[in-house]
Protein backbone atom coordinates (compact mmCIF):
# COMPACT_ATOMS: atom_id res chain seq x y z
CA UNK A 1 0.00 0.00 0.00
CA UNK A 2 1.37 3.44 -0.84
CA UNK A 3 2.25 5.28 2.34
CA UNK A 4 2.00 8.75 0.89
CA UNK A 5 -0.54 10.26 -1.47
CA UNK A 6 0.66 12.94 -3.84
CA UNK A 7 -1.25 16.04 -4.74
CA UNK A 8 -1.68 14.59 -8.26
CA UNK A 9 -3.23 11.39 -6.91
CA UNK A 10 -5.61 13.42 -4.77
CA UNK A 11 -6.58 15.48 -7.83
CA UNK A 12 -7.25 12.25 -9.72
CA UNK A 13 -9.50 10.90 -6.94
CA UNK A 14 -11.38 14.21 -6.79
CA UNK A 15 -11.88 13.89 -10.53
CA UNK A 16 -13.28 10.37 -10.16
CA UNK A 17 -15.61 11.56 -7.40
CA UNK A 18 -16.73 14.60 -9.46
CA UNK A 19 -15.60 17.08 -6.83
CA UNK A 20 -14.31 20.49 -7.89
CA UNK A 21 -11.89 21.43 -5.11
CA UNK A 22 -9.73 24.51 -4.57
CA UNK A 23 -5.98 23.91 -4.98
CA UNK A 24 -5.34 24.57 -1.31
CA UNK A 25 -7.69 21.71 -0.39
CA UNK A 26 -5.70 19.25 -2.51
CA UNK A 27 -2.58 19.75 -0.38
CA UNK A 28 -4.52 19.46 2.86
CA UNK A 29 -6.34 16.34 1.66
CA UNK A 30 -3.08 14.74 0.51
CA UNK A 31 -1.77 15.15 4.05
CA UNK A 32 -4.98 14.03 5.78
CA UNK A 33 -5.70 11.05 3.54
CA UNK A 34 -2.10 9.87 3.88
CA UNK A 35 -2.53 9.98 7.65
CA UNK A 36 -5.85 8.15 7.61
CA UNK A 37 -4.67 5.48 5.15
CA UNK A 38 -1.51 4.88 7.18
CA UNK A 39 -3.70 4.44 10.25
CA UNK A 40 -6.19 2.21 8.42
CA UNK A 41 -3.34 0.28 6.81
CA UNK A 42 -2.77 -1.54 10.13
CA UNK A 43 -5.37 -4.08 9.02
CA UNK A 44 -2.99 -5.33 6.30
CA UNK A 45 -1.23 -7.34 8.99
CA UNK A 46 -4.37 -9.14 10.21
CA UNK A 47 -4.52 -12.83 9.36
CA UNK A 48 -7.89 -13.13 7.60
CA UNK A 49 -7.49 -16.61 6.15
CA UNK A 50 -10.18 -17.90 8.49
CA UNK A 51 -12.77 -15.49 7.13
CA UNK A 52 -14.92 -16.35 4.20
CA UNK A 53 -14.15 -14.28 1.14
CA UNK A 54 -17.83 -13.48 0.74
CA UNK A 55 -18.80 -9.93 1.53
CA UNK A 56 -21.56 -10.13 4.10
CA UNK A 57 -24.34 -7.58 4.12
CA UNK A 58 -25.69 -8.42 7.54
CA UNK A 59 -27.92 -10.87 9.34
CA UNK A 60 -31.20 -10.06 7.59
CA UNK A 61 -32.02 -11.79 4.33
CA UNK A 62 -33.53 -9.78 1.51
CA UNK A 63 -37.31 -9.81 1.34
CA UNK A 64 -39.05 -9.18 -1.94
CA UNK A 65 -42.57 -7.85 -2.27
CA UNK A 66 -45.08 -9.13 -4.82
CA UNK A 67 -44.33 -7.94 -8.36
CA UNK A 68 -47.55 -5.96 -8.71
CA UNK A 69 -47.80 -2.60 -10.48
CA UNK A 70 -48.65 0.25 -8.15
CA UNK A 71 -48.67 4.01 -8.08
CA UNK A 72 -45.39 5.61 -7.15
CA UNK A 73 -44.45 9.21 -6.45
CA UNK A 74 -46.57 11.53 -8.63
CA UNK A 75 -44.49 13.21 -11.33
CA UNK A 76 -45.29 16.72 -10.12
CA UNK A 77 -44.16 15.83 -6.60
CA UNK A 78 -40.89 14.44 -7.94
CA UNK A 79 -40.29 17.51 -10.08
CA UNK A 80 -41.24 19.97 -7.34
CA UNK A 81 -37.80 19.71 -5.72
CA UNK A 82 -35.76 19.76 -8.94
CA UNK A 83 -33.32 22.63 -9.49
CA UNK A 84 -34.59 22.80 -13.08
CA UNK A 85 -37.52 21.20 -14.88
CA UNK A 86 -39.52 22.01 -17.99
CA UNK A 87 -43.19 22.34 -18.80
CA UNK A 88 -43.24 18.91 -20.40
CA UNK A 89 -42.57 17.37 -16.98
CA UNK A 90 -38.89 16.49 -17.36
CA UNK A 91 -35.80 17.26 -15.33
CA UNK A 92 -33.54 19.52 -17.35
CA UNK A 93 -29.76 19.52 -17.26
CA UNK A 94 -26.97 21.50 -18.93
CA UNK A 95 -25.59 20.32 -22.27
CA UNK A 96 -24.62 16.61 -22.10
CA UNK A 97 -22.99 15.98 -25.50
CA UNK A 98 -20.30 18.03 -27.24
CA UNK B 1 -47.55 17.80 34.05
CA UNK B 2 -44.28 19.47 33.18
CA UNK B 3 -41.42 18.69 30.83
CA UNK B 4 -40.10 16.10 33.29
CA UNK B 5 -42.88 13.77 32.17
CA UNK B 6 -41.68 10.64 30.41
CA UNK B 7 -42.98 9.52 27.04
CA UNK B 8 -44.93 6.70 28.68
CA UNK B 9 -46.52 9.08 31.20
CA UNK B 10 -47.56 11.50 28.44
CA UNK B 11 -48.90 8.68 26.28
CA UNK B 12 -50.93 7.18 29.12
CA UNK B 13 -52.38 10.52 30.15
CA UNK B 14 -53.34 11.58 26.62
CA UNK B 15 -54.72 8.14 25.75
CA UNK B 16 -56.88 8.20 28.89
CA UNK B 17 -58.25 11.62 27.97
CA UNK B 18 -56.66 13.31 31.00
CA UNK B 19 -54.52 15.62 28.92
CA UNK B 20 -54.88 16.95 25.39
CA UNK B 21 -52.13 16.35 22.86
CA UNK B 22 -52.43 20.03 21.91
CA UNK B 23 -51.51 21.16 25.45
CA UNK B 24 -48.52 18.85 25.57
CA UNK B 25 -47.38 20.03 22.15
CA UNK B 26 -47.64 23.69 23.21
CA UNK B 27 -45.65 23.02 26.37
CA UNK B 28 -42.72 21.60 24.41
CA UNK B 29 -42.94 24.20 21.62
CA UNK B 30 -42.72 26.92 24.26
CA UNK B 31 -39.67 25.26 25.78
CA UNK B 32 -38.00 25.00 22.38
CA UNK B 33 -38.66 28.68 21.72
CA UNK B 34 -37.22 29.67 25.10
CA UNK B 35 -34.26 27.32 25.43
CA UNK B 36 -33.15 26.17 21.99
CA UNK B 37 -31.56 29.47 20.93
CA UNK B 38 -28.81 28.62 23.47
CA UNK B 39 -28.45 24.99 22.36
CA UNK B 40 -29.19 24.88 18.62
CA UNK B 41 -30.53 21.34 18.91
CA UNK B 42 -33.15 21.97 16.20
CA UNK B 43 -32.62 22.97 12.58
CA UNK B 44 -36.31 23.30 11.75
CA UNK B 45 -39.38 23.69 13.94
CA UNK B 46 -42.77 23.97 12.26
CA UNK B 47 -44.98 24.92 15.21
CA UNK B 48 -48.07 25.25 13.08
CA UNK B 49 -47.68 21.78 11.57
CA UNK B 50 -47.01 20.32 15.02
CA UNK B 51 -50.16 21.95 16.42
CA UNK B 52 -52.18 20.62 13.48
CA UNK B 53 -50.87 17.11 14.09
CA UNK B 54 -51.60 17.40 17.82
CA UNK B 55 -55.16 18.58 17.17
CA UNK B 56 -55.65 15.60 14.85
CA UNK B 57 -54.39 13.26 17.57
CA UNK B 58 -56.92 14.76 19.98
CA UNK B 59 -59.69 14.09 17.44
CA UNK B 60 -58.50 10.51 17.00
CA UNK B 61 -58.40 9.92 20.77
CA UNK B 62 -61.88 11.43 21.09
CA UNK B 63 -63.10 9.02 18.41
CA UNK B 64 -61.86 6.16 20.57
CA UNK B 65 -58.77 5.20 18.61
CA UNK B 66 -56.17 3.42 20.71
CA UNK B 67 -52.88 5.08 19.90
CA UNK B 68 -49.64 3.53 21.22
CA UNK B 69 -47.88 6.93 21.26
CA UNK B 70 -50.90 9.19 21.78
CA UNK B 71 -49.85 12.83 21.84
CA UNK B 72 -46.16 12.14 22.38
CA UNK B 73 -44.02 14.99 21.01
CA UNK B 74 -41.02 13.68 19.10
CA UNK B 75 -37.95 15.35 17.63
CA UNK B 76 -36.64 13.79 14.41
CA UNK B 77 -33.04 13.80 13.23
CA UNK B 78 -32.62 15.70 10.00
CA UNK B 79 -31.37 12.58 8.20
CA UNK B 80 -34.95 11.23 8.12
CA UNK B 81 -37.37 12.36 5.44
CA UNK B 82 -40.44 14.20 6.73
CA UNK B 83 -43.22 15.00 4.28
CA UNK B 84 -43.64 18.74 3.89
CA UNK B 85 -40.93 19.53 6.45
CA UNK B 86 -37.44 20.59 5.33
CA UNK B 87 -34.91 17.76 5.50
CA UNK B 88 -31.28 18.71 4.92
CA UNK B 89 -29.07 16.15 6.68
CA UNK B 90 -27.36 19.36 7.89
CA UNK B 91 -25.87 19.83 4.42
CA UNK B 92 -25.80 22.88 2.17
CA UNK B 93 -26.40 20.44 -0.64
CA UNK B 94 -29.94 19.77 0.63
CA UNK B 95 -30.65 23.23 2.03
CA UNK B 96 -34.33 23.89 1.38
CA UNK B 97 -35.16 20.32 0.31
CA UNK B 98 -38.73 19.42 1.32
CA UNK B 99 -39.40 15.68 0.92
CA UNK B 100 -42.63 14.56 -0.72
CA UNK B 101 -42.84 11.54 1.62
CA UNK B 102 -42.23 10.38 5.18
CA UNK B 103 -39.53 7.91 6.17
CA UNK B 104 -41.20 4.68 7.30
CA UNK B 105 -40.10 5.23 10.92
CA UNK B 106 -41.63 8.72 10.86
CA UNK B 107 -44.84 7.52 9.18
CA UNK B 108 -45.23 4.82 11.85
CA UNK B 109 -44.71 7.33 14.67
CA UNK B 110 -47.37 9.62 13.21
CA UNK B 111 -49.81 6.74 12.71
CA UNK B 112 -49.22 5.81 16.37
CA UNK B 113 -50.23 9.30 17.51
CA UNK B 114 -46.82 10.92 17.93
CA UNK B 115 -46.41 14.59 17.02
CA UNK B 116 -43.29 15.68 15.15
CA UNK B 117 -41.97 18.88 16.79
CA UNK B 118 -39.17 19.50 14.33
CA UNK B 119 -35.89 18.35 12.84
CA UNK B 120 -32.70 18.07 14.85
CA UNK B 121 -29.16 19.09 14.02
CA UNK B 122 -26.51 16.52 13.20
CA UNK B 123 -23.17 16.15 11.50
CA UNK B 124 -23.55 16.63 7.75
CA UNK B 125 -24.93 13.39 6.26
CA UNK B 126 -24.39 11.88 9.74
CA UNK B 127 -20.63 11.99 9.22
CA UNK B 128 -19.05 12.99 12.49
CA UNK B 129 -18.94 12.47 16.23
CA UNK B 130 -19.59 15.98 17.54
CA UNK B 131 -22.32 17.68 15.43
CA UNK B 132 -19.65 20.24 14.54
CA UNK B 133 -19.78 19.10 10.91
CA UNK B 134 -23.28 20.53 10.51
CA UNK B 135 -23.33 23.14 7.74
CA UNK B 136 -25.64 25.16 9.99
CA UNK B 137 -23.42 25.39 13.07
CA UNK B 138 -22.81 23.14 16.08
CA UNK B 139 -25.20 22.09 18.84
CA UNK B 140 -24.11 22.70 22.43
CA UNK B 141 -24.09 20.10 25.17
CA UNK B 142 -26.90 20.87 27.68
CA UNK B 143 -24.57 19.81 30.50
CA UNK B 144 -21.67 22.04 29.46
CA UNK B 145 -22.13 24.74 26.85
CA UNK B 146 -18.46 24.67 25.84
CA UNK B 147 -18.59 20.99 24.95
CA UNK B 148 -20.06 19.02 22.07
CA UNK B 149 -23.19 16.92 22.50
CA UNK B 150 -21.46 14.16 20.53
CA UNK B 151 -22.65 13.10 17.14
CA UNK B 152 -23.86 12.58 14.72
CA UNK B 153 -27.33 12.64 16.37
CA UNK B 154 -26.18 15.46 18.68
CA UNK B 155 -29.29 17.57 18.19
CA UNK B 156 -31.58 14.67 19.09
CA UNK B 157 -29.55 13.87 22.23
CA UNK B 158 -29.36 17.51 23.33
CA UNK B 159 -33.10 18.02 22.74
CA UNK B 160 -33.99 15.02 24.90
CA UNK B 161 -31.49 15.94 27.64
CA UNK B 162 -32.80 19.52 27.80
CA UNK B 163 -36.38 18.24 28.00
CA UNK B 164 -37.29 19.88 24.69
CA UNK B 165 -38.86 16.56 23.69
CA UNK B 166 -39.45 13.37 25.68
CA UNK B 167 -37.93 11.32 22.86
CA UNK B 168 -36.26 11.67 19.50
CA UNK B 169 -35.34 9.60 16.50
CA UNK B 170 -31.70 9.29 15.58
CA UNK B 171 -29.71 7.24 13.15
CA UNK B 172 -26.63 5.22 14.04
CA UNK B 173 -23.96 4.10 11.59
CA UNK B 174 -20.91 3.77 13.84
CA UNK B 175 -22.28 5.09 17.13
CA UNK B 176 -24.31 8.13 16.12
CA UNK B 177 -27.16 7.33 18.53
CA UNK B 178 -25.17 5.83 21.40
CA UNK B 179 -22.23 8.25 21.61
CA UNK B 180 -24.34 11.46 21.79
CA UNK B 181 -26.71 9.70 24.22
CA UNK B 182 -23.71 9.01 26.46
CA UNK B 183 -22.38 12.57 26.15
CA UNK B 184 -25.79 14.09 26.98
CA UNK B 185 -26.80 11.67 29.76
CA UNK B 186 -29.77 10.07 27.97
CA UNK B 187 -30.73 6.64 26.65
CA UNK B 188 -29.89 5.77 23.03
CA UNK B 189 -30.87 2.49 21.38
CA UNK B 190 -29.35 1.22 18.15
CA UNK B 191 -31.55 -1.70 17.03
CA UNK B 192 -30.21 -4.73 15.15
CA UNK B 193 -29.39 -3.92 11.52
CA UNK B 194 -32.63 -4.85 9.74
CA UNK B 195 -34.90 -4.35 12.77
CA UNK B 196 -36.15 -0.93 11.61
CA UNK B 197 -36.84 0.07 8.02
CA UNK B 198 -34.32 2.46 6.48
CA UNK B 199 -36.80 3.74 3.91
CA UNK B 200 -36.53 7.52 3.96
CA UNK B 201 -33.30 7.53 5.96
CA UNK B 202 -30.76 9.53 3.97
CA UNK B 203 -28.18 6.87 3.21
CA UNK B 204 -24.63 7.15 4.54
CA UNK B 205 -23.32 3.55 4.75
CA UNK B 206 -26.10 1.14 3.93
CA UNK B 207 -24.65 -2.00 5.57
CA UNK B 208 -24.33 -0.09 8.85
CA UNK B 209 -27.09 2.56 8.98
CA UNK B 210 -29.95 1.94 11.39
CA UNK B 211 -32.75 4.12 12.83
CA UNK B 212 -33.41 4.16 16.57
CA UNK B 213 -34.76 6.14 19.53
CA UNK B 214 -33.20 8.46 22.09
CA UNK B 215 -35.15 9.07 25.30
CA UNK B 216 -34.70 9.63 29.02
CA UNK B 217 -35.77 6.15 30.13
CA UNK B 218 -35.24 2.67 28.75
CA UNK B 219 -38.99 2.03 28.78
CA UNK B 220 -39.56 5.10 26.60
CA UNK B 221 -37.00 3.82 24.09
CA UNK B 222 -38.73 0.43 24.14
CA UNK B 223 -42.09 2.07 23.44
CA UNK B 224 -40.70 3.87 20.39
CA UNK B 225 -38.93 0.74 19.13
CA UNK B 226 -42.19 -1.20 19.36
CA UNK B 227 -43.81 1.26 16.95
CA UNK B 228 -41.00 1.71 14.41
CA UNK B 229 -39.70 -1.89 14.21
CA UNK B 230 -40.73 -4.59 11.78
CA UNK B 231 -40.82 -5.47 8.09
CA UNK B 232 -41.57 -2.88 5.44
CA UNK B 233 -42.41 -3.35 1.79
CA UNK B 234 -40.31 -0.30 0.99
CA UNK B 235 -37.10 -1.79 2.50
CA UNK B 236 -36.19 -5.33 1.52
CA UNK B 237 -33.63 -5.48 4.33
CA UNK B 238 -36.20 -4.75 7.05
CA UNK B 239 -36.50 -8.14 8.72
CA UNK B 240 -39.65 -10.15 9.42
CA UNK B 241 -38.03 -11.65 12.53
CA UNK B 242 -40.82 -11.47 15.14
CA UNK B 243 -40.84 -8.51 17.52
CA UNK B 244 -40.82 -9.01 21.27
CA UNK B 245 -42.83 -7.10 23.87
CA UNK B 246 -40.06 -4.58 24.53
CA UNK B 247 -41.92 -2.67 27.23
CA UNK B 248 -42.65 -5.86 29.15
CA UNK B 249 -38.97 -6.78 28.81
CA UNK B 250 -38.14 -3.67 30.86
CA UNK B 251 -39.66 -5.42 33.89
CA UNK B 252 -37.74 -8.68 33.51
CA UNK B 253 -34.76 -7.60 35.58
CA UNK B 254 -31.33 -9.08 35.07
CA UNK B 255 -31.38 -11.93 37.58
CA UNK B 256 -29.38 -14.79 36.06
CA UNK B 257 -28.22 -12.82 33.03
CA UNK B 258 -24.63 -13.39 32.00
CA UNK B 259 -22.86 -10.18 31.15
CA UNK B 260 -19.65 -10.42 29.18
CA UNK B 261 -16.87 -7.91 29.77
CA UNK B 262 -14.14 -7.71 27.08
CA UNK B 263 -11.40 -6.78 29.57
CA UNK B 264 -8.54 -7.00 27.11
CA UNK B 265 -10.23 -4.62 24.65
CA UNK B 266 -10.68 -2.08 27.46
CA UNK B 267 -7.13 -2.23 28.80
CA UNK B 268 -5.95 0.91 27.06
CA UNK B 269 -7.51 4.03 25.64
CA UNK B 270 -10.35 4.38 28.14
CA UNK B 271 -10.22 7.42 30.41
CA UNK B 272 -9.70 6.41 34.06
CA UNK B 273 -12.75 8.25 35.33
CA UNK B 274 -14.93 6.63 32.63
CA UNK B 275 -13.52 3.22 33.55
CA UNK B 276 -14.42 3.86 37.20
CA UNK B 277 -18.05 4.68 36.30
CA UNK B 278 -18.15 1.55 34.14
CA UNK B 279 -16.94 -0.65 36.99
CA UNK B 280 -19.59 0.86 39.24
CA UNK B 281 -22.25 0.06 36.60
CA UNK B 282 -21.05 -3.55 36.42
CA UNK B 283 -21.29 -3.76 40.21
CA UNK B 284 -24.90 -2.52 40.01
CA UNK B 285 -25.76 -5.21 37.45
CA UNK B 286 -24.05 -7.88 39.57
CA UNK B 287 -25.97 -6.62 42.58
CA UNK B 288 -29.21 -7.11 40.62
CA UNK B 289 -28.35 -10.75 40.06
CA UNK B 290 -26.34 -10.74 36.84
CA UNK B 291 -23.09 -12.64 36.63
CA UNK B 292 -20.02 -11.09 35.07
CA UNK B 293 -17.94 -13.15 32.68
CA UNK B 294 -14.71 -12.19 30.91
CA UNK B 295 -15.00 -12.46 27.14
CA UNK B 296 -12.45 -11.88 24.40
CA UNK B 297 -12.99 -9.89 21.21
CA UNK B 298 -9.52 -10.31 19.68
CA UNK B 299 -10.22 -8.34 16.48
CA UNK B 300 -11.98 -5.44 18.20
CA UNK B 301 -8.77 -3.36 18.14
CA UNK B 302 -9.11 -3.10 14.36
CA UNK B 303 -12.69 -1.80 14.54
CA UNK B 304 -11.97 1.87 13.81
CA UNK B 305 -9.81 1.29 10.69
CA UNK B 306 -12.25 -1.32 9.38
CA UNK B 307 -15.18 0.99 10.01
CA UNK B 308 -13.62 3.98 8.26
CA UNK B 309 -12.79 1.91 5.17
CA UNK B 310 -16.19 0.18 4.90
CA UNK B 311 -18.28 3.22 5.79
CA UNK B 312 -16.45 5.64 3.51
CA UNK B 313 -16.52 3.22 0.57
CA UNK B 314 -20.29 2.88 0.92
CA UNK B 315 -20.66 6.63 1.44
CA UNK B 316 -18.77 7.42 -1.75
CA UNK B 317 -21.31 5.33 -3.66
CA UNK B 318 -24.39 6.55 -1.76
CA UNK B 319 -23.49 10.23 -2.12
CA UNK B 320 -23.09 9.91 -5.88
CA UNK B 321 -26.82 10.68 -6.07
CA UNK B 322 -26.21 14.34 -5.19
CA UNK B 323 -25.72 15.54 -8.73
CA UNK B 324 -27.76 18.75 -8.90
CA UNK B 325 -30.40 17.15 -11.12
CA UNK B 326 -33.37 15.87 -9.12
CA UNK B 327 -33.21 17.73 -5.81
CA UNK B 328 -31.04 19.99 -3.73
CA UNK B 329 -28.38 22.43 -4.75
CA UNK B 330 -27.24 23.08 -8.32
CA UNK B 331 -24.17 25.23 -9.00
CA UNK B 332 -23.02 26.26 -12.45
CA UNK B 333 -21.95 25.40 -14.98
CA UNK B 334 -20.24 28.57 -16.16
CA UNK B 335 -21.00 29.66 -19.72
CA UNK B 336 -19.94 26.98 -22.15
CA UNK B 337 -19.78 24.29 -19.46
CA UNK B 338 -21.73 21.05 -19.72
CA UNK B 339 -23.42 18.70 -17.31
CA UNK B 340 -20.15 17.21 -16.03
CA UNK B 341 -18.90 20.63 -14.95
CA UNK B 342 -22.24 21.22 -13.21
CA UNK B 343 -21.83 17.96 -11.24
CA UNK B 344 -18.34 18.98 -10.12
CA UNK B 345 -19.23 22.53 -9.19
CA UNK B 346 -22.38 21.44 -7.34
CA UNK B 347 -20.63 18.75 -5.32
CA UNK B 348 -17.54 20.85 -4.66
CA UNK B 349 -19.67 23.72 -3.36
CA UNK B 350 -22.34 21.68 -1.56
CA UNK B 351 -20.36 19.18 0.50
CA UNK B 352 -18.56 20.21 3.67
CA UNK B 353 -15.00 19.32 4.63
CA UNK B 354 -15.62 16.01 6.41
CA UNK B 355 -18.01 14.75 3.74
CA UNK B 356 -15.42 15.52 1.04
CA UNK B 357 -12.77 13.74 3.11
CA UNK B 358 -14.92 10.62 3.37
CA UNK B 359 -16.01 10.57 -0.26
CA UNK B 360 -12.34 10.90 -1.25
CA UNK B 361 -11.25 8.14 1.15
CA UNK B 362 -14.05 5.85 -0.03
CA UNK B 363 -13.35 6.53 -3.69
CA UNK B 364 -9.69 5.72 -3.08
CA UNK B 365 -10.48 2.51 -1.18
CA UNK B 366 -12.73 1.26 -4.00
CA UNK B 367 -10.30 2.05 -6.82
CA UNK B 368 -9.12 -0.71 -9.07
CA UNK B 369 -5.79 -1.88 -7.68
CA UNK B 370 -6.58 -0.81 -4.10
CA UNK B 371 -9.95 -2.54 -3.63
CA UNK B 372 -8.44 -5.81 -2.35
CA UNK B 373 -6.01 -4.10 0.01
CA UNK B 374 -8.56 -1.79 1.60
CA UNK B 375 -12.26 -2.51 1.12
CA UNK B 376 -12.05 -6.28 0.67
CA UNK B 377 -9.53 -6.65 3.47
CA UNK B 378 -11.72 -4.54 5.75
CA UNK B 379 -14.73 -6.77 4.99
CA UNK B 380 -12.69 -9.85 5.88
CA UNK B 381 -11.62 -8.37 9.21
CA UNK B 382 -15.24 -7.38 9.74
CA UNK B 383 -16.26 -11.02 9.28
CA UNK B 384 -13.72 -12.02 11.95
CA UNK B 385 -15.06 -9.34 14.29
CA UNK B 386 -18.56 -10.72 13.80
CA UNK B 387 -17.30 -14.20 14.65
CA UNK B 388 -15.74 -12.86 17.83
CA UNK B 389 -19.08 -11.42 18.88
CA UNK B 390 -20.90 -14.65 17.90
CA UNK B 391 -18.51 -16.65 20.07
CA UNK B 392 -18.83 -14.24 23.00
CA UNK B 393 -22.62 -14.03 22.76
CA UNK B 394 -22.86 -17.82 22.69
CA UNK B 395 -21.48 -17.73 26.24
CA UNK B 396 -23.14 -14.58 27.57
CA UNK B 397 -26.45 -12.75 27.09
CA UNK B 398 -25.02 -9.27 26.58
CA UNK B 399 -21.58 -7.69 26.29
CA UNK B 400 -20.91 -4.56 28.37
CA UNK B 401 -18.44 -1.75 27.71
CA UNK B 402 -18.35 1.97 28.35
CA UNK B 403 -20.10 3.69 25.42
CA UNK B 404 -17.23 6.11 24.86
CA UNK B 405 -13.58 6.27 25.96
CA UNK B 406 -14.02 9.80 27.36
CA UNK B 407 -16.84 12.09 28.44
CA UNK B 408 -17.95 14.93 26.14
CA UNK B 409 -14.98 16.77 24.64
CA UNK B 410 -14.76 20.49 23.95
CA UNK B 411 -16.13 22.28 20.90
CA UNK B 412 -13.23 22.66 18.49
CA UNK B 413 -11.03 20.20 20.41
CA UNK B 414 -10.85 17.46 17.74
CA UNK B 415 -12.29 19.08 14.64
CA UNK B 416 -8.92 19.52 12.93
CA UNK B 417 -7.66 16.02 13.74
CA UNK B 418 -9.77 13.46 11.86
CA UNK B 419 -8.13 10.40 13.43
CA UNK B 420 -8.60 11.72 16.97
CA UNK B 421 -12.28 12.35 16.11
CA UNK B 422 -12.68 8.85 14.63
CA UNK B 423 -11.27 7.31 17.81
CA UNK B 424 -14.19 8.82 19.76
CA UNK B 425 -16.17 5.92 18.20
CA UNK B 426 -13.71 3.19 19.22
CA UNK B 427 -16.22 1.39 21.47
CA UNK B 428 -19.33 1.78 19.31
CA UNK B 429 -18.16 0.86 15.79
CA UNK B 430 -17.59 -2.82 16.65
CA UNK B 431 -21.24 -3.65 17.42
CA UNK B 432 -22.22 -1.62 14.32
CA UNK B 433 -19.93 -3.67 12.08
CA UNK B 434 -21.36 -6.85 13.61
CA UNK B 435 -24.94 -5.60 13.03
CA UNK B 436 -25.86 -6.08 16.69
CA UNK B 437 -28.40 -4.26 18.88
CA UNK B 438 -26.78 -1.96 21.44
CA UNK B 439 -27.97 0.57 23.97
CA UNK B 440 -26.28 3.36 25.87
CA UNK B 441 -27.68 4.25 29.29
CA UNK B 442 -26.47 6.89 31.77
CA UNK B 443 -24.12 5.39 34.37
CA UNK B 444 -22.88 8.39 36.30
CA UNK B 445 -20.94 11.58 35.98
CA UNK B 446 -17.38 12.78 35.87
CA UNK B 447 -17.26 15.65 38.30
CA UNK B 448 -20.68 17.18 38.76
CA UNK B 449 -21.81 17.47 35.21
CA UNK B 450 -20.21 15.31 32.52
CA UNK B 451 -22.37 12.24 31.86
CA UNK B 452 -20.90 8.80 31.17
CA UNK B 453 -22.68 6.00 29.29
CA UNK B 454 -22.81 2.24 29.75
CA UNK B 455 -23.12 0.28 26.50
CA UNK B 456 -24.89 -3.09 26.45
CA UNK B 457 -24.67 -5.16 23.25
CA UNK B 458 -26.97 -8.10 22.51
CA UNK B 459 -27.52 -10.95 20.10
CA UNK B 460 -29.09 -10.20 16.71
CA UNK B 461 -32.77 -9.28 17.12
CA UNK B 462 -32.59 -9.74 20.90
CA UNK B 463 -33.32 -6.13 21.79
CA UNK B 464 -35.53 -7.49 24.58
CA UNK B 465 -32.59 -8.78 26.61
CA UNK B 466 -30.65 -5.57 25.98
CA UNK B 467 -33.48 -3.41 27.33
CA UNK B 468 -34.08 -5.82 30.22
CA UNK B 469 -30.51 -5.41 31.43
CA UNK B 470 -30.51 -1.67 30.75
CA UNK B 471 -33.78 -1.14 32.61
CA UNK B 472 -32.50 -3.17 35.56
CA UNK B 473 -29.48 -0.87 35.79
CA UNK B 474 -31.70 2.18 35.43
CA UNK B 475 -34.04 1.10 38.24
CA UNK B 476 -31.13 0.74 40.61
CA UNK B 477 -29.49 4.09 39.81
CA UNK B 478 -30.52 7.77 39.87
CA UNK B 479 -28.57 8.94 36.82
CA UNK B 480 -31.46 9.15 34.35
CA UNK B 481 -33.30 11.63 36.57
CA UNK B 482 -30.46 14.18 36.69
CA UNK B 483 -31.34 17.47 35.04
CA UNK B 484 -28.82 19.49 33.04
CA UNK B 485 -28.51 23.24 33.69
CA UNK B 486 -29.76 24.04 30.17
CA UNK B 487 -33.10 22.33 30.87
CA UNK B 488 -34.16 25.24 33.16
CA UNK B 489 -36.98 23.20 34.60
CA UNK B 490 -38.22 25.93 36.94
CA UNK B 491 -40.48 27.10 34.07
CA UNK B 492 -44.24 26.73 33.63
CA UNK B 493 -46.15 23.49 34.02
CA UNK B 494 -49.49 22.59 32.47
Amino acid sequence: MPARLTREEVARIADLARLELPDADLDRLARELTGILTFAGQIAAVDTRAAEAAVEAGPAGGRLRADVPRLSLPREDALAQAPAADAAGCFTVPRVIG
Amino acid sequence: MDARATLVEIRDEVAAGGRRAAEVCDLFLARIAAIDPDLAAFLTVDAEAARREAAEVDRRVARGERLPLAGVPIAVKDTLATRGLATTAASRLLDGYVPPYDATAVARLKAAGAVVLGKTNCDEFAMGSSTENSAFGPTRNPWAAGRTPGGSSGGSAAAVAARLAPAALGSDTGGSIRQPAAFCGVVGLRPTWGRVSRYGLIAFASSLDQVGPLSRTVRDAAAVLTVIAGPDEADATASATPLADYEAACDRGCLGLKIGVPRRSLESGVDEAVAARFEAALAVLADQGASLVDVDLPHERHAVPVYYLVATAEASANLARYDGVRFGLRVGPPAGGGVDRMYRDTRGAGFGREVVRRIMLGTYALRAGYYDAYYQKAQLVRALMRRDYDAALARVDVVATPTTPTAAFGLGEKIDDPIAMYLADVLTVGPSLAGLPAISVPCGFIGASLPVGLQLVGRPFDEATVVAAAAAHERATPWHTAEPPAARLAGPAI
